[in-house]
C-alpha cells in the first residue's frame, strides 16, 4: 500500500467538511458525527493509520454546548504517526456516537468504557455494557456533574438482588481515595479536596 | 460380607449413560481471587466439556476512578496516583506521565534528566518482566523461576529505594525533571547489578526456554494473528510476539532514546512461547541500554531551571530568595501552570504503549485526562483467543499476556 504521506492536504481533499483542531502535538481534526466512521474507514484503508489506540469523550460540563466530544485517536505501525479525530455529540443530553466496532475489535472495550464512565451512547455496538462499574449502576461518574467524593448507591442492582434473593447493601465507600471511615463522618469533610458539594450523600441533585 | 449387585438391563444403562454424559454447556467462573488471574480478573466462562465455547473477561474489581480524580488535582499531585497504574513499574508510569504533560507545556527537559528517565524505565522493565516471567513459570508449574527471580527483582527495590526513598511506589518524576538527582555511587552499583544480573537471567531463561513442561504447554497455544493482533490494539511484547516491529522507543523517540544502540526482538508465531522469548529478550536488551546509558550520562542540570512556573525551586533558594519563595508558593498552591491545549503521548511500558491524553483549559488542573492503558487493550482479546482452547490452555494465555489489574482497571 502506498500511502500518500501528506494527510494534512489530502484528507481535508477528500472530506472538505472536517476542520484542524487546536493541538499541541500530533494533527488533529474536527469531525461532523456523521461523517466520523467513513473518515476512520478512510484513514484506516487509503492512508495506513491501522491500529485504534484509543476511544474517549470529553465532557464540556453543564450547560456548554455541545457537551460531549468523541475522540479517536489512531496510530500507522508502518508510518509511525498518531492522529486524532474529534466529533461532537449533536445531543447535550443523550449523546450517542457512531460504534466502529465493525473497523476495529479493539473498539468495543473502549466504547463500552466511554458507555459506562461518560455515558455516550455507540449505536450498533453490539454488547454495550457497563465494563467498569457493574451492571445496573445508576451514574456515569466521569460527567462534570457527579462529585468527586462519590454517591452512595445500591448495590447490587435491586432488579438482581430481586432475582437472587441476594440483600441490597449499600455500596462500599469505605477504603476508596476520599474516605475516611465509613458512616461517622461525610464524606465531602473527610475529603476536603472534594470541594463540589453541590451533589452528595446529604444534598438532593439540583434540578 | 459380599453385597448383592444386579446388572441393570441394557436398555436402562444406555438410558443412564445418557443422562450421564449430559452434553449441555456448564458455565465456570474464574476469579475475581484465582492465583492464575493475577489480581482481580473474573473470566465469565461457558465450557462443553474441557473446551471454552465462551469467554467473558469481567473486568472492573479495582477501579479506583483515576481520571476522575485526576481532574480534582493538580499535575504534580497526580504522580503518586501513576505508581499505581501497573504497579509492577512504577518508574515507568511516572516517567510517561511526566513527558506528557511536558508535551503539553512544550517543555523540554535537559540531556541528564532524559537520561536518568531512560535508567528508571529499563530498570522497572527488568523488573516488570521478571515478575511476568516468574509468575508465568508458576502458572505453568516451574515454580523454582519464581524464586530465582524475585531474588534480582529484590536488589531492584534496593536501588529503586536508593534511588527515590521508597521500594515500591516511587513517584519519582516531576512534571519539568525528577524529584532529585542520583545518589553518588549509585551507578556504580546499577552497574554491578548489570553485571552479575545477566548470568541470572541466563540461568532462569535456561530453566525454561527447552523445557518440556514448559514447551508442552505453551507452544502453538494462543496464537494471536499479525492482523488480530492490530485490530485489537495490542501493543508491547505481546504484539511484537504476533511478528509486528512496533516499538515506540525505536519508531517516536522520547526522552533520548534514538541514542542508544538494542534490537527489538520480533516472534514469529505470536502463541505463549513467543511472547515468552521476547520478554526474555527484551531484559537483555534492557541491561544495553541501561549500561550505555550510564557510561555517557551527561552532566549539568537533572531539572528544567528555566521552567520556573512549572518545576519548584532548589529548597536553599526558597528559603533564601523571595522571588523563589513566591514561585515556590504558587506551584504547590496553584500547580504548574499549563498552557490550554490537547495532548497524546504513549510510552513504551513494560506491558506495551501506556498513553495518557491531556486536555488542559490552562492553569493547574488537567480537564480531562485519559488514560490508555496497555493491559486493558491486551485483555480485550481474551473473548477471541480462549474460545476452543482448554481450561488449563487459559491458564497459560493468562500468563503470556502478562497483565495488571491495578492499570487495566483504573
Amino acid at each position: 500500500m502506498t500511502a500518500p504521506v501528506d494527510v494534512s492536504t489530502a484528507l481535508p481533499a477528500k472530506f472538505p467538511q472536517i476542520t484542524p483542531r487546536a493541538s499541541a502535538d500530533i494533527p488533529a481534526y474536527n469531525v461532523p458525527m456523521a461523517d466520523a466512521v467513513a473518515v476512520l474507514k478512510t484513514l484506516r484503508d487509503e492512508f495506513a493509520y491501522d491500529m485504534l489506540v484509543d476511544v474517549t469523550a470529553i465532557d464540556w460540563a453543564e450547560g456548554a454546548s455541545p457537551r460531549f466530544t468523541v475522540v479517536w485517536h489512531l496510530l500507522s505501525t508502518t508510518r509511525h504517526e498518531y492522529i486524532r479525530i474529534a466529533a461532537d455529540c449533536a445531543s447535550d443530553t443523550e449523546p450517542s456516537a457512531p460504534s466502529i466496532v465493525s473497523l476495529w475489535a479493539a473498539a468495543d472495550w473502549h466504547e463500552r468504557e466511554t458507555w459506562d464512565l461518560l455515558g455516550i451512547k455507540f449505536t450498533d455496538h453490539p454488547d454495550l455494557r457497563r465494563i467498569l462499574m457493574w451492571e445496573g449502576y445508576p451514574y456515569h461518574p466521569l460527567r462534570k456533574e457527579f462529585p468527586l467524593a462519590g454517591v452512595e448507591t445500591e448495590f447490587p442492582d435491586p432488579e438482581i438482588a430481586e432475582v437472587s434473593g441476594g440483600k441490597v447493601i449499600a455500596a462500599p465507600m469505605a477504603g476508596g481515595p476520599f474516605v475516611a471511615s465509613p458512616g461517622e463522618m461525610n464524606l465531602t469533610d473527610a475529603e476536603p479536596r472534594a470541594k463540589d458539594e453541590s451533589w452528595n450523600e446529604k444534598r438532593e441533585k439540583p434540578e | 460380607m459380599a453385597t448383592e449387585y444386579q446388572f441393570p438391563d441394557s436398555a436402562a444403562k444406555t438410558a443412564a449413560a445418557e443422562q450421564e454424559f449430559q452434553t449441555e454447556r456448564l458455565s465456570l467462573s474464574m476469579g475475581p481471587s484465582h492465583p492464575s488471574t493475577h489480581g482481580v480478573l473474573r473470566l465469565q466462562m461457558e465450557l462443553d466439556g474441557e473446551v471454552l465455547t465462551k469467554c467473558d473477561p469481567v473486568i472492573g474489581y479495582l477501579h479506583r476512578g483515576d481520571e476522575k480524580i485526576a481532574e480534582n488535582m493538580t499535575y504534580n499531585q497526580f504522580v503518586p496516583y501513576t505508581d499505581r497504574l501497573d504497579y509492577l513499574a512504577p518508574l515507568a508510569n511516572n516517567v510517561a506521565y511526566a513527558i506528557a504533560v511536558e508535551r503539553l507545556a512544550h517543555l523540554e527537559v535537559p540531556a541528564r534528566c532524559q537520561a536518568i528517565r531512560v535508567i528508571c524505565c529499563e530498570l522497572a522493565r527488568i523488573s516488570s518482566h521478571l515478575l511476568g516471567l516468574g509468575a508465568f513459570g508458576i502458572d505453568t508449574g516451574a515454580w523454582t523461576v519464581f524464586l530465582y527471580s524475585f531474588e534480582e527483582r529484590e536488589k531492584l527495590y534496593r536501588l529503586f529505594e536508593e534511588l527515590t526513598g521508597a521500594r515500591f511506589t516511587t513517584s519519582y518524576t516531576r512534571i519539568g525533571g525528577v524529584s532529585r538527582d542520583i545518589p553518588e555511587g549509585w551507578t556504580d552499583r546499577v552497574l554491578a547489578f548489570c553485571d552479575q544480573f545477566l548470568p541470572r537471567l541466563e540461568e532462569m531463561l535456561g530453566l525454561l526456554t527447552r523445557n518440556k513442561i514448559f514447551m508442552d504447554r505453551t507452544v502453538g497455544v494462543g496464537v494471536i494473528s499479525k492482523e488480530d493482533a492490530i485490530s485489537y490494539g495490542l501493543t508491547g511484547p505481546n504484539l511484537r510476539a504476533s511478528g509486528v516491529p512496533l516499538d515506540l522507543r525505536k519508531d517516536k523517540p522520547y526522552s533520548g532514546y534514538e541514542q542508544y544502540e538494542f534490537d527489538v526482538p520480533i516472534g514469529t508465531k505470536g502463541d505463549c512461547y513467543d511472547r515468552y522469548l521476547c520478554r526474555g529478550e527484551e531484559m537483555r536488551q534492557s541491561v544495553r541500554i541501561v549500561r550505555q546509558a550510564i557510561a555517557n550520562l551527561p552532566g549539568g542540570d537533572w531539572y528544567a531551571k528555566d521552567a520556573v512556573r512549572i518545576f519548584a525551586p532548589r529548597k536553599e533558594k526558597v528559603l533564601t530568595s523571595m522571588e523563589e519563595l513566591i514561585n515556590n508558593f504558587m506551584i504547590v498552591t496553584e500547580g504548574p501552570q499549563m498552557p490550554a491545549g490537547e495532548v497524546y503521548f504513549e510510552a513504551e511500558n513494560p506491558k506495551g504503549a501506556l498513553g495518557f491524553y491531556v486536555v488542559s483549559k490552562g492553569g493547574g488542573v488537567p480537564w480531562r485526562l485519559k488514560i490508555r492503558s496497555p493491559s486493558f487493550c491486551n485483555l480485550s482479546i481474551l473473548p477471541k483467543l480462549c474460545v476452543g482452547s482448554m481450561v488449563s490452555d487459559v491458564v497459560s494465555i493468562l500468563g503470556s499476556l502478562d497483565f495488571v489489574m491495578g492499570e487495566c482497571d483504573r
